[in-house]
């Protein structure tokens, strides 16, 4: 099949690639781009392990065609940690209060709750479990997830309260 | 002496091993894993008839498709075409015949994942159709059965009831349930020389995917090797099922003479692999006035799908646990394991335990609506206790936490005071009615088949004091890896940084068992217990020699080895051990004593102990509608001196939430034709963030050490908070009743969908009046 060239900003870096046009996202960023912290769970946009960032948006990207995001602005998973591998709020508090057990949803789920807390910096339990609906876990029963959420809210206020005294 | 002890050791809430790289999605899956040069993709071609002859299989446009490179069917097969964990005779792919919707009839590999998938849409098959067995029911009524049916037996269950002041008939049932792991089954297979394979499988049972690859392939086990690192989810799915996935793969790559990937899609997923059993339940009971179970003459059907597969474990394992927590003094259950043209049925956490324990509930309120009590009146009347306190299969119930378990949960749960306000909001609100249920249960820890109560384990320390740790149970996400380290770091006293866990491999550990049955840090910690005992006996020598004292006097802790007042580290005293010529390397093998079945006459001791657990559980329905909420859940759970309290703790949380969606969601839906109506997450709802309690604590019983002298008196933790979820179902029947009475709410099934509970608040029938006001609108 004819390929067609699309680019796009993955996590800060512009990335400048052919592609079949039936390409799905998902599949360009895992096996073109060896981007594979995004996962596939059900390839209808219900479980949301591919879960990527996308101009602002959370994105299941198992169902948008790569040509559809021409000049994005994208996030993954690979790009929440700083360049000196320092984790990111959402990834400590995940690791730190046992927000997962098989890991698979992690990725999808922690973009979802970097979105959510960008929407919401300081949400309730119940505005969590409604923010994060879209995204399933078959392992915790989402409480520990709701916790490293809040857990997360929490260090990333005090991260920005450090850096306006700063 | 320096009397420090390691932080990372047992009963710490280690983080899982792999969560720094879960977060940063480093974590790999098979499917993240590099490919190799020349991958081939697979694809599986699957029935669409539940039951018919194959008169006609067209391949040739599949297989002159761009990009395929091979389409193999039984016939290409070069070993034996038998996936069967147990019974001879189980198809990997149909040959003639095919049993169910959704079989396998032939494997395709191709350049590409789409070229594949595209090519299988080319296949042309002519059917003829034969008569199709698609319920419980059906195959009852034809005495299909997958194995013999089996009966357990104490007392006189008909004389009992006979004799008894009051009896009553009863029926229940209880949906099935798909595992929906988020990583669909997978496989990679490639090719070695001399005719070896090495597999990667997302498998719960490295050793069966090895048998069954090496039976496809005509080939020695030791020909076939199985790695698994992690497994996105499994929950049983990944037991006996994953075999299949393997085996296809295997044959695929043998024939290419490539790597082939088979990686299932969510739908072939459903379509292709089994299934928690659905179940139905007739009983009989005599009791006297106090609601006391004189006699129960049970049976229990279970819907065991095309072949028997695991299906006859299961059945014992359900008919092991219809007594839960009660003393039933005269007893017959009879298990039908049921010939369906529907999916192989297989494990499913619980394993038919969850199925027994759910029958039992129908009998408890039944006997409360006859006699005016209140169900949980007539579940506390019929609790084991002192001298009645041996199963129905003859086994001692040995320390029994049920009363402190419930007596702990009445203040943590403010029962009294909730069921207050409860009763007065029932009585103000027009059309929400809500109930609160407590509920304990216990489960049998071991594989009931004696055999299977086996592990080994593979350890090296190196000579910087590092150690690597191999056994043969898998990581799904439970966290037995980072267990079995911590108790390898207890054992050496070494930080658990120390221990570095490694992919479960047939090369390693041969002849295992499934991680299943709750039994993998029970069976495997001991294993790597023993592999660390013999090291440390050798290392101990070695310090006795060079300080000049006994080995016996020698002590590991907090790092170093010390004897006397002198010490040295762990480290050095490894390298002197290298220096002096001594073996750092040792496998450890653990059996689980004391255990015993037999089969035939279902008695025996197969159970080494049981776990507990209690919960209050209180639940809201809309009347208007149907829906349900779970409001609030409280549960205690004994998981003995627990290796992990964060990791059980999850383990509870995570069981319960599924447990819940079994009773009130997930729901498998096949048309009259017998085909699978709910194949993706589009149809079949399992729980979101949004459908469980807000209100959810979970504790740990206190200062409850294994009365066994397991892992370090800890408790199994993986099925037995899964079956405390069947409280959201009764709590849901309490409302029932609380909105029209309890002849109603005894005719709800589960799952408790917001369609069943219309149709038990109607009494059964479609025939509330909001179910016939919105017929005559035609409104569905």
């Amino acid at each position: 099949m004819k390929k067609s060239p699309v680019s796009m900003t993955i996590n800060g870096q512009p990335v400048e690639e052919l592609v079949e046009p039936r390409t799905l996202l998902i599949h360009f960023l895992r096996e073109q781009l060896n981007l594979t912290g995004a996962h596939i769970g059900c390839e209808t946009s219900h479980c949301g392990a591919c879960t990527i960032d996308l101009d602002g948006k959370s994105v299941k990207s198992c169902t948008i065609f790569t040509l559809q995001a021409e000049g994005a602005h994208i996030r993954t998973i690979e790009g929440m940690a700083a360049a000196d591998g320092t984790l990111h709020a959402l990834q400590e508090a995940f690791r730190e209060k046992h927000g997962l057990q098989c890991g698979y949803c992690t990725p999808g789920m922690i973009l979802r709750a970097w979105r959510l807390l960008q929407e919401n910096p300081d949400p309730t339990d119940a505005e969590i479990r409604f923010g994060i609906a879209g995204n399933l876990c078959r392992c915790t029963g989402y409480q520990n997830i709701v916790a490293a959420i809040k857990h997360a809210a929490i260090l990333m206020a005090g991260a920005q309260q450090k850096e306006a005294a700063e | 002496m320096n009397a420090r002890v390691i932080a990372s050791g047992v009963h710490q809430s280690a983080i899982h091993d792999s969560a720094a790289r879960h977060v940063q999605g480093s974590a790999l899956y098979i499917d993240d894993m590099k490919e190799p040069e020349g991958l081939l993709h697979g694809w599986v071609i699957l029935s669409d008839r539940a039951h018919a002859r194959i008169l006609m299989l067209d391949l040739s446009s599949v297989e002159a498709a761009e990009g395929v490179v091979c389409v193999m069917t039984a016939r290409d097969i070069p070993g034996l075409n038998d996936a069967g964990p147990i019974m001879k005779g189980e198809v990997l792919l149909a040959d003639q015949i095919v049993e169910h919707e959704g079989q396998a009839i032939a494997i395709i590999a191709a350049r590409s994942f789409a070229q594949a998938r595209d090519a299988a849409k080319l296949v042309r098959v002519t059917y003829e159709d034969l008569p199709a067995y698609l319920t419980i029911e059906a195959a009852l009524q034809a005495e299909r059965f997958v194995v013999a049916p089996l009966h357990m037996q104490r007392g006189d269950a008909a004389r009992a009831i006979a004799e008894a002041p009051h009896c009553l008939s009863g029926e229940t049932s209880a949906g099935g349930q798909d595992h929906f792991y988020l990583e669909t089954q997978i496989a990679v297979a490639t090719p070695q020389e001399n005719g070896e394979m090495h597999i990667f499988s997302s498998t719960q049972h490295p050793t069966e995917v090895q048998h069954i690859a090496a039976r496809l392939l005509a080939r020695p086990y030791a020909a076939i090797t199985v790695e698994v690192r992690r497994m996105g989810g499994a929950f049983g799915g990944k037991e006996s099922h994953a075999s299949l996935i393997a085996g296809m793969a295997a044959l695929l790559a043998a024939r290419c003479g490539e790597p082939v990937k088979l990686r299932l899609s969510r739908d072939v997923d459903m379509l292709l692999t089994g299934k928690r059993h659905d179940t139905l339940a007739r009983f009989s009971v005599g009791f006297d006035d106090a609601g006391r179970i004189l006699g129960l003459d049970m049976m229990i059907a279970l819907r065991a799908g095309h072949v028997a597969d695991l299906s006859g474990p299961v059945l014992t394992r359900a008919l092991c646990h219809v007594d839960n927590v009660y003393w039933l003094p005269n007893v017959k259950v009879s298990g039908y394991a049921c010939k369906t043209n529907t999916v192989s049925n297989t494990a499913f956490r619980g394993f038919g335990g969850p199925q027994g324990m759910f029958a039992i509930e129908a009998v408890i309120v039944r006997i409360a609506e006859r006699l005016g009590l209140s169900s949980e009146a007539v579940r506390q009347i019929n609790h084991y206790g002192p001298g009645q306190d041996t199963t129905p299969y003859g086994q001692s119930i040995g320390e029994n936490n049920t009363p402190r378990l419930l007596e702990e949960l009445k203040t943590a749960a403010d029962i009294a005071r909730r069921r207050g306000e409860i009763a007065q909001f029932n009585a103000s609100h027009p059309y929400i009615k809500k109930a609160l249920v407590t509920y304990a249960v216990k489960f049998g820890i071991s594989f009931n088949l004696p055999s299977l109560n086996q592990a080994g384990a593979l350890l090296h320390v190196y000579t910087d004091g590092s150690v690597h740790l191999n056994h043969g149970g898998t990581e799904m996400g439970q966290g037995l890896y980072v267990k079995v380290a911590q108790i390898v770091a207890s054992c050496f006293q070494i930080e658990r940084e120390h221990v570095h866990i490694s992919s479960t491999r047939t090369d390693k550990i041969p002849n295992t068992s499934a991680t299943a049955a709750s039994s993998g840090s029970d069976i495997n910690g001991m294993a790597a217990k023993a592999a660390a005992d013999i090291i440390k006996s050798r290392m101990a020598a070695i310090a006795a020699a060079k300080f000049g004292g006994a080995a016996d006097d020698v002590v590991f802790s907090g790092g170093y080895v010390y004897l006397g007042n002198r010490s040295i580290s762990f480290p050095d005293l490894a390298q002197l051990c290298w220096a002096e010529r001594v073996s750092l390397s040792a496998t450890g093998y653990y059996r689980t004593p004391d255990i015993h079945f037999d089969q035939a006459s279902m008695t025996g001791s197969p159970f080494y102990y049981f776990s507990y657990g209690a919960c209050a559980t209180e639940a809201a329905i809309d009347i208007l509608t149907g829906e349900n909420r779970i409001l609030r859940v409280d549960i205690i759970h004994d998981t003995g001196a627990s290796l992990n309290p964060a990791v059980d703790i999850g383990q509870i949380e995570g069981g319960f939430v599924q447990g819940q969606g079994w009773m009130t969601m997930e729901e498998l839906v096949w048309d009259q034709a017998g085909r699978l109506r709910t194949h993706a997450p589009s149809t079949y709802k399992i729980p979101t963030s949004r459908d469980v309690p807000p209100i959810f604590n979970t504790h740990l019983l206190a200062d409850a050490p294994n009365a066994k002298p397991t892992i370090f008196r800890s408790k199994a933790i993986g099925e037995p908070p899964f079956t405390l979820a069947i409280s959201c179902f009764l709590a849901i029947q309490e409302a029932v009743a609380a909105a029209a009475g309890w002849p109603a709410a005894l005719t709800l099934c589960a799952p408790a969908t917001p369609e069943a509970i219309l149709r038990a608040l109607g009494g059964g029938k479609e025939g509330s009046a909001f179910c016939e006001q919105k017929a005559a609108k035609k409104l569905f």
